[in-house]
């Protein structure tokens, strides 16, 4: 039996978790509420040291500082553009402990103890597809396999195959807790988390981050419950909430279900495009062209896109807003929900460049501004333009919510090649009339259009 | 039983909480809201000591310790990076008073 006191203190912890969620409604305070969180997880620590007087003290204690070690190395490393890997990486991790800990608690749970028998099975199980998940998430974020879509005949059979035997697996576990059935339905999850997000494209896998950051919440609650800790129960449900939330919102950002996006190759109705370069005409111009429209115009919107941050070329744009400014050019950044890699992820990039927050305008507040807008710059985004979105029922993205770019006066789209973007669906708009494309490194060609603005 | 019902209720309320504040969070922070809920999910490193501290086996020691690395991996990166991130989202005082410095 837990101690009251300790109990008392996990409820401090719990609190301090929950401070910290709601200190991210504003900047302004969501730094300290970090800090709190780290200070109840801490808490949490010790207070387990202390009521539970555990054995084997000193390899514990080894492998807590193995993990710290290993924890602020890779957090200190990472780059801001790698950010979706990493946070796909702690969450695997974080399944893949869940899923050990059930499997550890199976022999101690009371075969009367039904309710706790299902949360077990049901850690090991989701914990599992939790961990291989991430780690195909990573592998595909971090480039070391195809970021396409990848099925083969099959799939599908296979998959609802494993997944029935799974379930099956995990009714006999309950019924009969030992501890090889326990390691079979360990194994058969990692297969299931592998093969859902093998079909999953490169542009979509962000959602499948946020899906199963929501897994591993409720792998940890349901930890909690076979433990009989209220602290892991309320933590694992807080991040389930805080997953299934922003998986949702991100599907709505694009248009699709959930469901489409998870299963959308498999059933062949993807986002897989031809990915090839196009040889109509556009209209071209060179860095002078378009600072002088940049210069003498009166109302800039700026589009950034994942191209920017490819190119690292987040502190030039930063200082060509600056330089716009200080002309008395009015310059707002237009961000995307789906700008990035993940849901933020552009805030992040942009705020790593010093841009203060309040000058980034999310989609709902900033669309009806463009048809007042002079010129609209387009920085290593496409589809998050592509008027195909609303014009053309066929268009994988149609029915997905875009930045209105095709309202203002005169687009400029500073890009690689011709070649279509993530979706690989031609963009009309880069052959509109009023639009201007400068070719080359997102870098390159912003820190030619900064000194040719200086001399315009 | 009592103990499941307080348990069950404990998990249903924190759901609306959860729910109740993720929604208000400023859709500027989700990148840093998604490493920080992924942080606090490290706290199953409780439940991996718990578990750990009460092995009989050198097996169940070891799977046990393995947990342990792998939460705590999990919760300080999941925090440290996000302190990383947070410190970067300045208003436009704060970058002003940098150029002046």
């Amino acid at each position: 039996m837990i101690p009251t006191w300790a109990q008392i203190g996990y409820l401090v912890a719990a609190v301090c978790f929950i401070v910290a969620l709601k200190a991210l409604s504003s900047p302004r305070s969501a730094r300290t509420g970090n800090l709190i969180g780290a200070a109840g997880a801490v808490l949490a620590v010790i207070i387990t040291f202390a009521a539970y007087k555990p054995d084997h003290l000193v390899p514990i204690l080894i492998a807590l500082a193995i993990g710290t070690v290993g924890g602020v190395i890779g957090s200190r490393r990472v780059q801001m553009t790698q950010m979706p890997q990493l946070v796909a990486l702690f969450n695997g991790v974080g399944g893949g402990a869940a899923a050990l800990v059930a499997l550890l608690e199976l022999g101690d749970v009371p075969s009367e103890a039904t309710v706790a028998a299902i949360a077990t099975a049901f850690t090991i199980l989701v914990g599992a597809i939790s961990f291989s998940g991430s780690v195909v998430t990573f592998a595909k974020l971090q480039e070391l396999m195809t970021t396409r879509p990848v099925t083969f005949p099959g799939l599908p059979v296979l998959f609802v195959a494993s997944l029935l035997g799974g379930i099956a697996l995990a009714v006999w576990l309950v019924s009969d807790p030992r501890v090889w059935v326990g390691v079979l339905l360990c194994l058969i999850g990692l297969a299931i988390g592998v093969m859902l997000v093998l079909p999953v494209g490169g542009a979509d896998v962000p959602i499948v981050i946020s899906l199963l950051n929501a897994f591993t919440g409720l792998t940890v609650a349901a930890g909690g419950y076979v433990l009989g800790n209220t602290l892991l129960l309320v933590a694992g449900t807080l991040v389930g909430a805080a997953g299934t939330l922003l998986t949702k919102l991100m599907a709505d950002a694009m248009g699709r279900s959930v469901f489409n996006i998870l299963f959308g190759a498999v059933r062949g109705g993807s986002t897989l495009g031809a990915g090839t370069a196009s040889d109509r005409p556009v209209i071209s111009g060179g860095p002078e062209d378009v600072a002088i429209l940049l210069g003498y115009a009166n109302k800039v919107i700026i589009v950034p896109g994942y191209g920017l941050a490819v190119a690292q070329a987040q502190h030039t744009l930063r200082d060509l807003v600056e330089e716009l400014q200080s002309r008395g050019v009015k310059v707002d950044y237009a961000i995307h929900p789906v700008a990035g890699r993940m849901p933020g992820h552009m805030n992040v990039l942009l705020a790593e460049a010093q841009v203060p927050y309040e000058q980034l305008r999310e989609m709902d507040d900033i669309n009806g501004d463009f048809k007042t807008t002079d010129v609209v710059l387009v920085v290593g985004a496409n589809d998050v333009v592509n008027p195909a979105a609303r014009n053309t029922p066929s268009a994988p993205i149609y029915g997905m919510p875009i930045l209105n770019a095709d309202e203002a006066q005169r687009v400029i789209f500073l890009k690689r090649s011709m070649r279509p973007g993530f979706a690989g669906i031609e963009n009309e708009l880069l052959y509109d009339p009023r639009t201007t494309l400068l070719f080359g490194d997102a870098r390159d060609s912003l820190t030619k259009l900064l000194t040719a603005l200086k001399t315009v | 039983m009592t103990e499941s019902i307080a348990l069950l209720t404990i998990f249903v309320l924190a759901a609306f909480v959860g729910v109740e504040v993720i929604s208000k969070v400023s859709s500027t922070l989700h990148t840093p809201l998604m490493s920080g809920a992924n942080a606090i999910h490290g706290v199953i490193l409780v439940g991996a000591i718990i578990v750990t501290g009460a092995a009989d086996s050198a097996i169940v020691v070891i799977v046990g310790l393995l947990a342990v690395v792998l939460a705590t991996v999990n919760m300080v990166g999941g925090f440290v990076v996000t302190d990383r991130m947070l410190e970067m989202f300045k208003g436009p005082g704060a970058r002003k008073k940098e150029l002046h410095k």
